[in-house]
């Protein structure tokens, strides 16, 4: 539809990239806000799939012709809901992991927990 | 009371008791009794739907009244009300497994109130997904559904909960976020997200378009449904959560993806020949896992991948692209969801019994625990593929599927099939003899008997109650082997549903309406 507008399409892919890169770190703290900026980058996606901007869709202010389309608003609401919901559980996640295991690093491999748990009885003892 | 209504209870009434239920976090029994009789409630409607269903047609409501493409729509054909039917039977029993774990460990675990609000939300975003007939709120569902799993997954947050937890929450988000994408891109381009809509765009979009978003439908559900090589979160994050939340996740989020998968692909990408792609995937999936199964020492994550690897199964008879290949893939998928679930209920009466998870620390439970040996053999041998059980019933199905298409590369992973069974039938039985035969490793020598001494009354009860849903859950899966005539025969009729593409179109868009 509108597929001219450059400078979304570049913020776009800038914030997918930088999301993408602070997805890859060991910092539990990046990967959330790696989170955020994937997150704006999928809302933009949307917004720009809404077609150009128009007045409020609102009945009696603006013809449906020229009014701005008003369901990729509504997906992007619903959205950034949820992804406002999920950073707030991936932060206290994090926040769990700090104060449980003392440091802000994601954890190691599985493989890993199963060689120290050899020792201490299994899942059971760490329930 | 029209027929449709029945299509927005599993949805709107478990929501509902969510709130009452949060409402009544006091009162422990009262939380149990609504969930329980909400759970039953949706059960009723759900088989009510499926007859519905059969002898009529497809049952379409649209929610709020809204004309087509505006409002959101709801959709039941005979595939979907009988993945709902199953999803919640297999719901209810974890749901009484999990109040028996709950009454037995209270004091030990201190399991939280919240455990049955967010059940009955897992419920219905399980349902909404099951139902939706748009793009959007497929998304919504999954999202409502994979919120409440985060909560249960990462009750009570031990050291090892929330490292599994960070990991499943971190790779649901990815695929959340690049589903999310995929919509923004499919509504740019076609200007719609009702599924009988895209339905008569997508095909006419040109090829190189229609091919991506294609496959970037099946890379964002392949990562929710497991499949190879987009399973890596699957077994470093189920067998940390808490037995019967392992169990409902295990049986039913993967499924419920590669029920969408097999939605949005025999919908919008209609298919003529077998896809070669998804067959190479199917078979990659199907070793990959069970050959991960044989190397790992420890039951959860044995049963884990496991899981991943009999996703190749329905992968395989969706790759077919043929109305015997569906046929194949909803018996596979009825029979593997309360297989699956009632693998993990067991393997948590064995940690309860054990006190462990891992082979080198169990044995010998046959002779002390002689009804837990055979609950876990029936669903052992039917995902084996062992007749006459359900496991057999679905493999036939798709390898007949396989014989009756004849070309090179579907025999081909027909072959992998049978040797994936072959295989899952050696990891089955490395359970077995670690698990059930031999005898008890050292100082648990009383292993069969040493918990019955000081229990107490209460306790005693609550470990009937798990042991009586797993056998509930091993029951549903030999009702599934036991009828198993008329069931193949509506999987026939309902893949004949999802072949019909016509008659999806005109039951939600209403006859010879065009978009």
């Amino acid at each position: 539809m509108n597929a001219s507008n450059l400078t979304l399409a570049l913020v776009v892919g800038g914030l997918f990239a930088g999301g993408s890169y602070l997805l890859l770190q060991r910092s539990l703290l990046r990967i959330v806000l790696g989170f955020v900026l994937l997150g704006h980058a999928a809302n933009l996606v949307l917004l720009v799939a809404g077609g150009p901007a128009g007045p409020a869709p609102v009945a009696g202010k603006a013809g449906a012709a020229e009014a701005a389309d008003p369901l990729p608003q509504a997906m992007a609401i619903t959205a950034v809901v949820i992804t406002l919901a999920v950073t707030a559980l991936l932060l206290a996640l994090a926040d769990r992991s700090v104060t449980l295991r003392g440091e802000d690093d994601v954890p190691d491999p599985v493989e890993d927990a199963l060689a120290d748990r050899d020792d201490t009885g299994g899942v059971e003892e760490t329930r | 009371m029209t027929p449709a209504v029945l299509l927005s209870v599993p949805v709107v009434l478990p929501v509902l008791a969510a709130g009452v239920s949060l409402l009544l976090s006091a009162s422990p029994i009262a939380q149990r009794v609504l969930g329980v009789s909400v759970l039953t409630a949706v059960l009723v409607d759900a088989a009510v739907l499926l007859t519905v269903v059969d002898s009529g047609s497809r049952q379409v409501l649209q929610a709020g009244g809204h004309p087509v493409p505006l409002g959101i729509t709801l959709v039941a054909d005979r595939f979907s009300a009988l993945a709902l039917l199953v999803a919640v039977v297999v719901c209810l029993a974890v749901m009484l497994y999990a109040i028996g774990q709950g009454s037995a460990e209270r004091r030990i675990e201190n399991v939280p109130s919240v455990f049955h609000p967010t059940y009955l939300v897992l419920v219905a975003g399980i349902a909404l997904v099951l139902l939706t007939g748009d793009l959007f709120t497929l998304f919504v569902g999954f999202e409502v559904m994979l919120m409440a799993s985060y909560v249960l997954t990462t009750l009570g947050p031990t050291v090892e909960r929330v490292r599994a937890g960070m990991i499943y929450v971190t790779s649901s988000l990815t695929a959340t976020i690049l589903l999310l994408t995929t919509i923004g891109v499919t509504y740019s381009v076609t200007g719609t997200v009702n599924l009988a809509q895209l339905g008569e765009l997508v095909p006419q979009l040109s090829p190189g378009l229609r091919d991506f978003l294609g496959l970037l439908l099946l890379a964002v559900l392949g990562i929710k449904a497991a499949m190879v090589p987009l399973h890596w979160w699957l077994p470093d994050s189920y067998p940390a959560a808490p037995a019967p939340i392992t169990a409902v996740l295990a049986a039913l989020l993967t499924k419920v993806a590669v029920y969408a998968i097999v939605r949005t692909q025999t919908l919008l990408f209609p298919r003529d020949e077998p896809w070669t792609l998804l067959l190479v995937l199917a078979a990659v999936t199907m070793l990959v896992g069970i050959l991960g199964a044989l190397a790992q020492q420890d039951l959860n994550r044995i049963l884990s991948f496991t899981l991943v690897s009999h996703i190749g199964f329905m992968l395989f008879g969706l790759a077919m692209s043929s109305v015997l290949g569906l046929t194949g893939t909803i018996l596979y998928f009825v029979h593997h969801i309360t297989v699956q679930a009632a693998l993990f209920l067991v393997a948590g009466l064995v940690e309860q019994r054990g006190s462990s998870t891992e082979l080198a620390r169990l044995g010998g439970l046959a002779s002390g625990a002689p009804l837990l040996a055979v609950l876990f053999l029936v669903p052992a041998l039917s995902i084996s593929g062992m007749p006459p059980l359900a496991g057999f019933l679905g493999k036939l199905a798709l390898l007949q599927a396989a014989v009756a298409d004849g070309t090179g590369p579907v025999l081909a992973v027909a072959a992998v099939a049978l040797l994936t069974s072959l295989l899952t039938l050696a990891a089955m039985g490395r359970i077995w003899t670690a698990v059930f035969w031999g005898s008890a490793p050292e100082g648990k020598e009383a292993l069969g008997r040493a918990p019955e001494g000081g229990r107490t009354a209460t306790a005693e009860r609550a470990s009937r109650l798990r042991t009586v849903a797993a056998a509930l859950a091993v029951t549903v899966g030999l009702t599934v082997a036991g009828t198993a005539g008329p069931l193949s025969a509506f999987a026939e009729r309902a893949a004949g549903d999802l072949a019909d593409r016509e008659g999806y179109r005109a039951a939600v868009l209403g006859e010879g309406s065009t978009p």
